[in-house]
């Protein structure tokens, strides 16, 4: 397991260091002047061949790559153009707020999603599984985006019961306030990967269930509940932990999608505001932060896998 | 549903099979085909310009002249679906095409020469599936001004290694078969073993993934046109539609609704082909995200 472990772990510093050197390289061609952006339209040339020498613009690129990258090492990553502060504090704070949205929205789509799956697989057939199952093709299709617009014409134009955008502090206006803002947001995120997740446990869960160990504790005469709690949900559970994994990836594109039409301030519409502003230093560090933040959440599933399934604990691990 | 019922006794034979072939693939098959017609035959069906302004019929409701009412500038929403629906096929398929041709080429050599040059090819794609799609396609995007056809490659592009890899696995199994020896001994080419011998019996799975490609490429496009990132106006490129109708939403949600209604029965419709084709070719259906 220690092994395996470091393993995973070591994979994880490649992925985010090539990753580093894909973000580093491309957003290196954007266009735009960076001098030229800080310094605004009435720089002289000389101004902006000054500030050049100064930030180090000439310096090959392999130099300033080292620099952003021993930079972010330690805790600096640059100051945004556009808003002329330091990008650290800007996208963490901006973090925060998304990691709240990321954080609901998974937990319920493990919760709910696992347990539709389940009781789709044991109710096989019958009216509420097909129901479910017609409900997951519907959900599956619909995409984020459009979640949104259907979700604030029904709550916050027609009925008026939430808050069509934006977010209030939880110090600022109460609990009250803050969650309203999460509502919508949350219930689009979730909508798409809650059918994913169903989906995949109720099919894992049959596979489970015709599998001959189970046909074995049902000769022995076990209670059904017993079967499913003891025998059948730890194995039919593995594979989606695997699919949370992925759906993590898709959420994190949701969450972008969610944010910028529920003008929630978190990282995903920096992002955005940072491609659309050519804000080069704000662009490069959010990507590093999602990308860091994927790739370690992929770690925990890899982990939390080999935790439960003894085939890796004890097989692959070696190798 | 997706499932196919274990029918006791199930006879062999191609005609039980068809016949079990479900009738969502049917209803599917059907819609997408009216799409593609409507798509082809959009700029001669359309009741108005896609692009035609009308300053007197601003955000006319349904009904009338305007069966799906007008936007801000009193254009034919009907118009601008219709306009935009050869964006979407156009994004599904061509993204998904982009990533087949150099995808399956890429898993089939890399299945083939298992030295270093597969090795790093398979490592490349382990590092490309580890990146969230969304942030692959922001990262080609963010350099470039965003265009329809740059949206297609950035999502063709972000889908190539899901192909090498399940390509790749595929080939890895039949190398192992006797018809590849067969070919080998008698003195085959690598490109003839590989196109001739491999690809024609590693297609099923190749066309279940296919499936799934084509509206997580359409999810993906549109999503991202939506951002501001793909077609810009005045296309009417459905995501972009959506995007736009946001700031009337309240006096004319009509504008957003129906684009936004056309890409779910597009998507849907797509998915049960997809289902479909996947209960018919690949029994024990694979799922991937």
């Amino acid at each position: 397991m220690t092994a395996y472990t470091l393993q995973r772990l070591l994979y994880v510093v490649v992925v985010v260091w090539i990753m580093s050197v894909l973000i580093f390289g491309i957003t290196q061609l954007l266009p735009g002047n960076v001098a030229y952006a800080i310094l605004g339209q009435y720089a002289t040339n000389e101004q902006i061949a000054e500030l050049e020498r100064l930030l180090g613009l000439n310096d090959p690129w392999y130099v300033q790559y080292w620099r952003w990258f021993l930079g972010m090492l330690h805790g600096d990553f640059g100051q945004s153009i556009v808003m002329q502060r330091p990008v650290g504090p800007l996208i963490f704070e901006a973090f925060g707020r998304s990691a709240i949205l990321a954080a609901i929205a998974i937990s319920l789509v493990a919760a709910i999603g696992t347990w539709l799956g389940v009781h789709s697989a044991t109710h096989r057939g019958k009216l509420s599984d097909r129901v479910l199952t017609l409900a997951q093709y519907f959900f599956i299709a619909v995409p984020e985006f459009f979640w949104a617009i259907l979700a604030i014409i029904l709550f916050a134009v027609w009925l008026g019961w939430l808050p069509a955008t934006g977010y209030t502090p939880i110090g600022q206006s109460g609990v009250g306030r803050w969650v309203a803002h999460l509502i919508l947001p949350v219930a689009t995120l979730v909508c798409g990967l809650i059918a994913h997740v169903s989906r995949l446990t109720r099919s894992s869960m049959l596979e489970t269930l015709r599998s001959a160990y189970i046909l074995t504790a049902r000769a022995k005469g076990l209670p059904h509940r017993l079967i499913l709690r003891r025998h059948a949900l730890p194995n039919a559970l593995l594979p989606t932990i695997t699919v949370l994994a992925v759906d993590v990836g898709i959420l994190i594109g949701g969450v972008v999608v969610v944010e910028t039409v529920f003008a929630y301030p978190g990282l995903g519409r920096l992002l955005i505001y940072a491609i659309e502003h050519r804000d080069i230093p704000l662009l490069q560090a959010g990507m590093m932060l999602v990308t860091t933040v994927y790739a370690l959440a992929n770690l925990g599933a890899d982990l939390l896998y080999a935790a439960v399934n003894p085939r890796i604990r004890y097989g692959r691990s070696a190798g | 549903m997706a499932e196919v019922p274990d029918s006791v006794g199930s006879m062999p034979g191609t005609a039980p099979r068809l016949a079990r072939l479900p009738a969502g693939m049917g209803l599917g098959g059907t819609v997408v085909a009216v799409f593609v017609l409507l798509a082809l035959a959009g700029p001669w069906i359309a009741p108005f310009p896609f692009d035609q302004f009308d300053m007197h019929a601003r955000f006319a409701p349904p009904g009338g002249a305007h069966w799906f009412g007008t936007d801000e500038f009193g254009r034919d929403v009907l118009s601008r679906v219709l306009a935009g629906a050869p964006y979407s096929l156009m994004m599904g398929f061509g993204a998904t095409a982009i990533s087949l041709v150099l995808g399956v080429p890429l898993g089939l050599a890399a299945a083939y020469y298992r030295g270093i040059m597969g090795e790093l090819v398979m490592r490349a794609v382990d590092v490309m599936i580890s990146i969230p799609p969304i942030l692959l396609g922001l990262l080609i995007l963010a350099v470039t001004e965003p265009s329809l056809w740059k949206t297609i490659v950035a999502v063709g592009i972000v889908y190539i290694p899901i192909m090498t890899r399940i390509t790749r696995s595929v080939a890895l199994g039949l190398l192992a078969e006797e018809f590849v020896e067969a070919a080998r001994a008698r003195g085959e080419s690598a490109g003839y073993i590989l196109f001739r011998e491999i690809l024609p019996n590693a297609w099923p799975p190749i066309i279940v993934e296919t499936s799934l490609r084509v509206t997580f490429a359409i999810l993906l496009g549109s999503a991202l046109s939506f951002l501001g990132l793909g077609a810009q106006p005045p296309l009417s490129e459905w995501g972009l539609m959506i995007a736009g109708s946001r700031p009337f939403i309240d006096q004319a949600p009509w504008i957003g609704l129906a684009p936004g209604l056309a890409l779910c029965v597009l998507l849907i419709a797509i998915n049960l082909l997809g289902e479909g084709l996947r209960e018919f070719l690949d029994p024990r259906f694979v799922e991937r995200g």
